[in-house]
């Protein structure tokens, strides 16, 4: 008979307000098997977990059922603690009450008796929990940094600097990201590329850090400590190895009129470039859809022109795979174009804005490149359409953010100061020049970043008109904005020079690629999930998987660092041990029953079951039976449901544990 | 999200869900405090693939009066694969229950991600609803042998014919 203890939590209030603990822990004593119960208002801190401790030894438990929140909570606490009392942390399972239970259901009588039922489940469960011990597998000691802007490149010298292997990955010729682009950052209006470009220098020359420019992640395979990433380095048509990054090529290429994305197209580039100037690394790239050479046949003069013959226009995408033990994704924003709706996007356009159709209604980042001393402009403010100097400046904030009914219901939270950093660059350029701002609220909560915006408002005199853009129409050279100001009841009508429009950030387009490939969950607008928003704000919830900068919700250029050295500090934690304890979730084959028709072969995902055969002492073959690899099965359990003679088990989810729980109903 | 009480019927709903997309949906709606009907169990599994249809039946058996397996969205699969092999299992399976005799109306397959929160309430509160509507599960329940499973098969007549030779 197993001897079950019952540990039901108050949590403060969040689960007795609704559930009556005391009797869901009365009720539980009378479960076959339950030799103990009792409650607690937080289980969790250490008085709780002492009288879980205290109780196993005193009562000598075999068993304990922890009602409180979701195991994803706190599962493992109360694993160890468990386990601190001399109990196999296996033997430890959560009835997640709170979660499942005291939040969703208003009703007391109702939520005590589902709560009651949970516990009982779990008890059932518990009692036929086996022991399990946690398999050790070795940590290849190298990191993967997936995106080469701010976040990446400080995570991936952070972890560098600790003296592991880094492979940076990047799918642009060039690292920098965003922050490359940008002119000058809040609060302190330093120079970005300042600040940004020795730092792409430091990662290129970093002896532990490989640089893979122009390519992207193919797949990615394995577990936490082991994983294994094919690289995809797409044909830059230029050997890396020869090119000097003299720039004839570029400067000979006949094909000059591409529009150049890095400049937000307000300049040209030639079809074989460098992004920009100070481009790492500093080699150019072929961009075959645009050179006359890949579409016709009928040039070359890059080649001819190329003194070390660094050109090739035969060079095929490569494949690299790479060990890897951690895994850091930075992938980064973009800002969402909202001139049109975008097919099969839930996110309505801003038509009405005029974004893509009016030449001098711009985004945040088109001023940025338009403000920057190495921009198309040379840092001078001059609008697209005419190169004239805008004299009357308007800026609308929170375009696309913050409109529910418009299907981004978040705040983007760097358009605010952004913007006051624009009016203040524009008055700082064009003295005689006006700038006004259209906006919601003024979200500035960062260190000196309130005084920032005051700065904006009291000494550089932005107008600023508290209220919502609804139309933007050409009138001649001008634009005109329509909007309300709600300070006085009135309607506002401004003629424009420039209007720059602080659209929504986005997570870069092809994050759910990316996501599925990785095995990681992210949100409805493609932000990547944390393990938990609170206490695992780096983590993936898949274990060696960690977070940085805007991939994971909007963030300015601190928290992005911050974050990024964050998740360098998982990185090295996991890298400080030279064996890595898995979770025992794995599956075991019983060989006596298995009859070898291998489906559970078929249907892993991770290749984990191979053919195994047992012989006789002589040798001789008797037969073949399957066998999991317990280093490569990732516990997901298919292989067991999928199994005709009932002959694959996954430890922690039998077909006993499972059966016994839709038994207590 | 309001709650309308004393129904003639409370349904007992068994939910089977993976635990990475789902449960974690589920764990979503409660840090979001929506409401939803106290009908739901919740079996968790690391994923829809290791749901066996056999667990379905005794659900049934054992006093469920509808079934929900939940889990990730086609290609959001932690472990790439596994909601595909489950959703066609289920597509064989609900014929079988279909030919022995359950209403499939009482059987829901849906996909919640960790996302979705809202979506989990829908789909838990259109199911509650649906079966209260249907009333009680009595198919099978009728057929519920005193034996607790053992995975064995062990009938009567098995006995018989075994003490026969």
């Amino acid at each position: 008979m197993s001897r079950i203890g019952v540990f039901v939590c108050h949590c403060g209030e969040n689960i007795s307000r609704t559930v009556d603990v005391e009797k869901v822990a009365a009720e539980a004593t009378k479960l076959p098997g339950v030799a103990f119960s009792c409650d607690y208002k937080y289980m969790c801190s250490d008085p709780g977990q002492s009288l879980l401790k205290k109780a196993v030894s005193e009562h000598n438990l075999d068993g304990v059922v922890v009602a409180a929140c979701s195991p994803r909570m706190h599962e493992k606490t109360f694993r160890s603690a468990a386990k601190s009392a001399g109990l196999n942390p296996f033997l430890c399972e959560m009835a997640n009450i709170r979660e499942h239970c005291s939040w969703v259901h208003e009703d007391r009588e109702e939520a005590t008796a589902k709560a009651a039922d949970i516990v009982a489940m779990m008890v059932a469960r518990v009692k036929k929990d086996k022991k399990l011990v946690p398999i050790t597998v070795p940590v290849t000691k190298r990191a993967l940094v997936i995106g080469g802007g701010i976040a990446g490149i400080q995570a991936a010298l952070d972890i560098a600097d600790a003296g592991h292997q880094v492979v940076l990955v990047e799918r642009e010729p060039s690292i920098g990201g965003h922050m490359a682009q940008l002119s000058e950052t809040f609060p302190t209006l330093d120079c970005s590329q300042c600040i940004m470009t020795p730092k792409m220098v430091d990662a290129a020359n970093h002896p532990n850090i490989t640089l893979h420019t122009y390519s992207e992640i193919e797949s990615v395979d394995g577990y936490i400590g082991n994983f294994q990433a094919t690289i995809r380095k797409k044909a830059r048509s230029v050997i890396e190895e020869k090119c000097t990054g003299c720039g004839v090529c570029s400067a000979k290429c006949p094909q000059k009129k591409i529009p150049n994305a890095f400049d937000k197209n307000l300049g040209v580039r030639p079809a074989i470039y460098v992004p920009f100037p100070q481009a790492v690394p500093n080699t150019p790239v072929i961009d075959r859809e645009h050179c006359t050479k890949f579409i016709n046949g009928k040039c070359g003069v890059c080649q001819k022109v190329c003194g070390p013959g660094a050109i090739d226009y035969e060079q095929t995408d490569e494949l690299i795979v790479e060990p890897v033990g951690a895994i850091v994704v930075a992938t980064g924003f973009e800002l969402y174009s909202i001139g049109e709706k975008p097919k099969g996007s839930p996110i309505k356009g801003y038509g009405e804005f005029g974004h893509g159709t009016i030449p001098d209604v711009i985004d945040g980042l088109t001023f940025e490149r338009l403000a920057s001393a190495s921009g198309p402009t040379g840092g001078k403010i001059l609008r697209p359409s005419d190169g004239k100097e805008p004299k009357q400046v308007v800026f609308v904030q929170c375009v696309g953010s913050r409109a529910r009914e418009k299907g981004i219901s978040y705040c983007s939270k760097i358009c605010c100061m952004y913007t006051a950093k624009h009016t203040m660059l524009y008055k700082h350029k064009v003295h005689d020049g006006q700038a006004y701002v259209f906006f919601m609220d003024a979200r500035t909560p960062g260190k000196s970043y309130d005084e920032f915006w005051r700065r904006a408002v009291e000494e550089e005199e932005a107008v600023y008109i508290r209220g919502m853009v609804s139309r933007l129409y050409q009138k001649g050279e001008k634009v005109v904005v329509m909007g309300s100001d709600i300070a006085v009841g009135l309607q506002v009508e401004i003629e424009a020079d420039l209007v720059v429009l602080a659209t929504a950030v986005q997570p870069r387009s092809g994050a759910d690629t990316l996501a599925q490939k990785l095995g990681i969950s992210y949100d409805s607008y493609h932000f990547y999930s944390e393990a938990h928003a609170k206490l695992k704000p780096v983590e993936c919830a898949t274990a060696g998987i960690y977070l940085a900068g805007a991939c994971q919700g909007p963030k300015d250029i601190p928290d992005t660092v911050s974050q990024a050295s964050a998740a360098a500090a998982k990185v090295m934690t996991l890298f400080a041990k030279s064996e890595l304890e898995r979770e025992p979730i794995v599956a075991k084959v019983n060989e006596n029953n298995c009859v070898a028709c291998l489906y559970c072969k078929k249907v892993c995902p991770y290749g984990a079951v191979e053919e195994k055969e047992i012989r006789d002492r002589q040798g001789n073959l008797i037969r073949v039976v399957a066998y999991v690899n317990p280093g490569v099965c990732g516990g997901c359990g298919t292989c067991q449901a999928s199994c005709p003679s009932k002959s694959v088990e996954l430890d922690g989810y039998t077909d006993e544990q499972v059966m016994a729980m839709i038994e207590s109903l | 999200m309001h709650q309308t009480k004393t129904h003639a019927f409370e349904p007992k709903i068994v939910a089977f869900v993976c635990t990475w997309c789902t449960y974690a949906g589920a764990d979503l709606a409660g840090t979001s405090r929506l409401q939803y009907p106290a009908n739901t169990r919740v079996v968790k599994f690391p994923c829809t693939g290791r749901i066996d249809p056999v667990f379905i039946l005794r659900a049934f058996q054992k006093g469920a009066d509808g079934v929900l397996v939940s889990g990730c969205h086609p290609g959001d699969c932690h472990y790439m694969a596994g909601n595909f092999h489950a959703r066609r299992r289920f597509a064989a399976f609900r014929a079988l229950l279909d030919f022995i005799g359950v209403d499939l109306q009482r059987l829901q397959f849906s996909w919640v991600s960790a996302a979705e929160g809202g979506k989990w309430v829908e789909v838990a509160t259109e199911l509650t609803e649906r079966v209260r509507q249907m009333g009680p599960m009595r198919e099978f329940k009728e057929l519920e042998s005193e034996e607790q499973w053992s995975g064995v098969i062990d009938t009567p007549e098995l006995k018989e014919a075994y003490n026969a030779i």
